[in-house]
């Protein structure tokens, strides 16, 4: 697999001669980065469509209506010891993520060091998050349901805003739950030394390593880049 | 396989964790303050893309991939470009139609959207010479 890197006497060329080259070598493109990591990157870049196809109906939905748009700042404005504060808890949530990216950012510099308690101790915390993330999310669904938010209606404006709200908050938090899925599968495997010993997943049957770690991390940001993407145009505009 | 790995500083990675934070912060108070229109939307995008900028890059680790790797991902952005555009274009064509035919008889609604400037003419019944209708 690192033939080109061992064999050839000069290292591979940098920038835009390197993106030639490494096209044009009649091997596999991607050199540098192990087999899963392309992988996963390959995947963002499916779900990155599917995102942005569900962005660019949001945005077909709110520019083609011609009933006002509901006010987003009041719809999830929370109220707090009286006074209503704006997108509250969206705010906190977003925190919550950012937080949690930059724990998942340290586990997977931990796991290159190879500090195995650090890095599942880090893993956990992250899927932590996550989870209040999830939960947050949960309780801000059973507050817009019990106001009367329907896929199909809701008594602050524009009919479509329910089935947006639904399909891109649920597929983000869908993401979400599926990344602390796998978080908490690997916080164990990390602790238990999997990636030391290189022991087989018992799913793919592949060597366990730390760069999974990596692979497992670009998903979770991938996560909270979409997240930035439904707060600016969701909640924020 | 060492040459796959990616390490760096912790302070780096510390650096754009407090960076994100604030640019996060700096969203919330567009809305907190309640900025309205273009002031409104391009803070918003700007401080959108700096933090999607900045996770790619540094927490997904992109400055530091091959450029092959780079361009296989960021050049099908273009695609999804396009299609913003085009379904702006669409939207744009599909309010209008409704603003026709969703009509409640007022006059200010069935003139007011096609061209926008006949607004004040069409409450007494006159049209303008550059008027198609």
């Amino acid at each position: 697999m690192s033939d080109t890197s061992t064999t050839s006497i000069k290292p591979l060329p940098d920038g835009m001669e390197g993106l030639t080259h490494d096209w044009a070598s009649d091997q596999r493109a991607f050199k540098g980065v192990p087999w899963g990591k392309a992988m996963m990157w390959i995947f963002l870049l499916s779900d990155t469509f599917i995102f942005s196809c569900f962005l660019i109906s949001y945005m077909t939905a709110r520019w083609s209506t011609v009933v006002p748009w509901p006010n987003s700042s009041e719809v999830f404005a929370l109220t707090v010891g009286g006074v209503s504060v704006p997108l509250l808890l969206i705010a906190i949530m977003t925190f919550i993520l950012i937080t949690s990216s930059g724990t998942m950012a340290m586990a997977v510099r931990s796991g290159y060091q190879k500090k195995r308690k650090q890095t599942a101790i880090l893993l956990l915390v992250t899927a932590i998050l996550g989870a209040s993330f999830v939960g947050m999310q949960a309780f801000e669904w059973t507050k817009l349901i019990m106001e009367g938010v329907r896929p199909w209606e809701n008594p602050f404006g524009a009919p479509q805003f329910g089935s947006v709200f639904f399909m891109v908050t649920g597929f983000h938090g869908f993401h979400v739950s599926i990344g602390v899925i796998f978080l908490f599968i690997n916080v164990k495997k990390v602790w238990r030394g999997d990636y030391d010993s290189g022991k087989r997943g018992f799913f793919t049957w592949q060597k366990g390593r730390y760069e999974i770690v990596e692979t497992l991390g670009l998903y979770w940001h991938f996560v909270d880049l979409v997240w930035v993407f439904i707060f600016a145009f969701f909640y924020l505009w | 396989m060492a040459t796959e790995g990616q390490e760096h500083p912790i302070s780096v990675y510390l650096k754009i964790w407090i960076l994100l934070f604030v640019l996060s912060i700096f969203s919330y108070m567009v809305d907190f303050y309640q900025l309205q229109g273009w002031l409104r939307w391009s803070l918003i995008l700007i401080f959108m893309f700096l933090k999607a900028g900045f996770i790619m890059a540094i927490f997904m680790h992109m400055v530091w991939e091959r450029m092959a790797l780079v361009v296989a991902l960021l050049s099908p952005m273009i695609a999804v470009l396009v299609f913003i555009a085009i379904m702006g274009y669409e939207s744009e064509y599909t309010q209008a139609s409704r603003d026709v035919f969703f009509d409640d008889g007022k006059p200010d609604k069935v003139w007011a959207v096609p061209h926008g400037a006949h607004k004040a003419e069409h409450h007494d019944g006159a049209h303008s010479a550059g008027e198609t209708h």
